[in-house]
């Protein structure tokens, strides 16, 4: 595939909850290795927009394609297919309670790309060692820190050899001193070229890593452009005006 | 000695023979009803309202109806309607399964509901399928979880067994009440048979206390010890 054309588009999604609108036709192309962030007010549509690209939440209308090929959101093969292929980071992490860190991560391996277990547990501790966790692989969620587990997930996110991970605000449940690991094992992510959409509070994240921001604000993007362009000073646009505030909050906080 | 005394030695293992049919019967029982519960609860949770609708009418019958009168029911009437001629041990265990499944039900559909929900999101987000998720996600997770109702329902299926001496399972009631019937000793017979209906409860709850904590996650600190 040549890597101007999109791994993902987004197509014109919409989602109602009843009489409540959350996304009112939002299209994005996303090409291979780059990085988009979506930043907005909470309520904007931001974690639903995530959900329904891989159809967590499947959309009323609109098209997702993937590697060129049209998701037909009445398939369930198509849609199990689908989540393979993206690979999702929660803000609460969603570990399973009664599996050990190398458990969580075997598991999909074992059950849904059917690998032997002695396979599965091969690679498994490859991804818990590039998130520095080796030495972690037989303590149980409960036993493991929030940055430790959202690193865990992570972890089992990248075994299943995603196309594309989406993170949902993954620091944000986090004790201020564990948000630096999280976000040095993102960031490696990033250079090792991995096409990623991340839904993130963290300025760090924003202004370092965006090829391009996504401000979304009621069901809409409204924003968009690379941080060069948004973020620069003086700047009269709605996304440099959040981030400032965004800066007056963490100052505020250290 | 004591005419009492002898009496209940001499009968002992005569009584104790129908420990092994009333463990019989509360162990088919509970396992029937385990795999009605589980089933049931899924369907609960997961199911659509034609299913959830059906399963409350079960549940509801099973709950309202007295045990006796759904063994007369069944042994008497509804396997004799159907022509199946099932013995009073297959009899109880049916019934007794059937009714504990209703409240198994429910006591698993309580543990679902408990689970963090972002857990099934998690293995869906994976490409697990809706019933490869609730195999490897959930019902692990609930079936741990239930250990200590699972407990107070076993001693409950356990004292409901002694109903089966009505339609005439050779268990320890019965037993216990045809030797009163000829020794006239109901005093020290009916104490003897007390006893051993108490020793089998407190097996069975000590053996489940002792699963349970074999079982239990390290680190995690939700379970209750009952």
């Amino acid at each position: 595939m040549n890597d101007s054309s999109p791994i993902l588009r987004v197509n014109n999604i919409t989602k109602s909850f009843g009489d409540n609108t959350i996304l009112n036709g939002v299209s994005f192309d996303l090409v291979k290795g780059e990085i988009k962030v979506l930043i907005g007010p909470s309520g904007g549509g931001k974690s639903t927009l995530l959900q329904c690209i891989n159809c967590l939440v499947v959309p009323d209308s609109g098209d997702i394609e993937l590697e060129n090929e049209q998701i037909d959101f009445s398939s369930k093969q198509d849609l199990y297919s689908l989540r393979q292929r993206v690979g999702m980071i929660f803000q609460d992490f969603n570990l399973f309670d009664h599996l050990t860190a190398l458990g969580n991560i075997t598991i999909a391996l074992r059950k849904v790309k059917k690998i032997s277990k002695k396979d599965a547990e091969q690679r498994a501790r490859v991804e818990l060692e590039q998130v520095g966790l080796g030495d972690k692989e037989d303590l149980y969620p409960a036993q493991l820190s929030g940055g430790q587990k959202q690193r865990v997930a992570i972890a089992r996110a990248l075994a299943m050899d995603p196309k594309i991970l989406m993170l949902d605000e993954p620091t944000s449940a986090l004790d201020p001193e564990l948000i630096g690991e999280v976000i040095a094992v993102i960031k490696a992510l990033a250079h090792k070229g991995m096409t990623m959409v991340m839904a993130t509070h963290q300025i760090s994240l924003i202004s370092g890593l965006a090829d391009e921001i996504l401000f979304m604000e009621q069901g809409n993007i409204v924003e968009q452009g690379p941080p060069s362009l948004l973020l620069t000073s003086g700047n009269s646009s709605k996304t440099q005006g959040f981030c400032d505030r965004l800066n007056e909050l963490s100052e505020v906080e250290a | 000695m004591p005419i009492a005394l002898s009496t209940v030695i001499d009968s002992l293992p005569y009584l104790l023979q129908g420990s092994f049919i009333t463990a019989g019967i509360v162990v088919s029982a509970m396992l029937l009803g385990l795999v009605i519960g589980v089933c049931m609860a899924v369907g609960l949770v997961f199911g659509n309202k034609c299913i959830q609708y059906s399963i409350t009418i079960y549940i509801w019958i099973f709950r309202g109806v007295p045990v006796v009168v759904l063994l007369f029911l069944f042994y008497f009437g509804l396997f004799n309607f159907l022509e199946l001629n099932f013995s009073a041990f297959t009899s109880v265990t049916i019934v007794l399964g059937m009714t504990t499944g209703a409240y198994q039900a429910n006591i698993f559909r309580g543990a679902i509901l408990s689970l963090p929900q972002g857990q099934f999101k998690a293995a869906s987000a994976l490409g697990m399928s809706n019933s490869q998720a609730i195999r490897n996600i959930i019902l692990p997770q609930i079936l741990r979880m239930s250990i200590p109702a699972w407990s107070n329902e076993y001693s409950i299926i356990l004292k409901d067994s002694a109903l089966a001496f009505v339609i005439g399972a050779p268990e320890i009631m019965a037993r216990t009440q045809f030797v009163a019937s000829r020794t006239y000793q109901h005093l020290s017979l009916y104490i003897a048979a007390g006893i051993i209906y108490f020793l089998l409860t407190w097996a069975g709850v000590i053996a489940l206390r002792k699963l349970e904590q074999s079982l239990r996650i390290p680190g995690y600190t939700h379970h209750g010890s009952n």
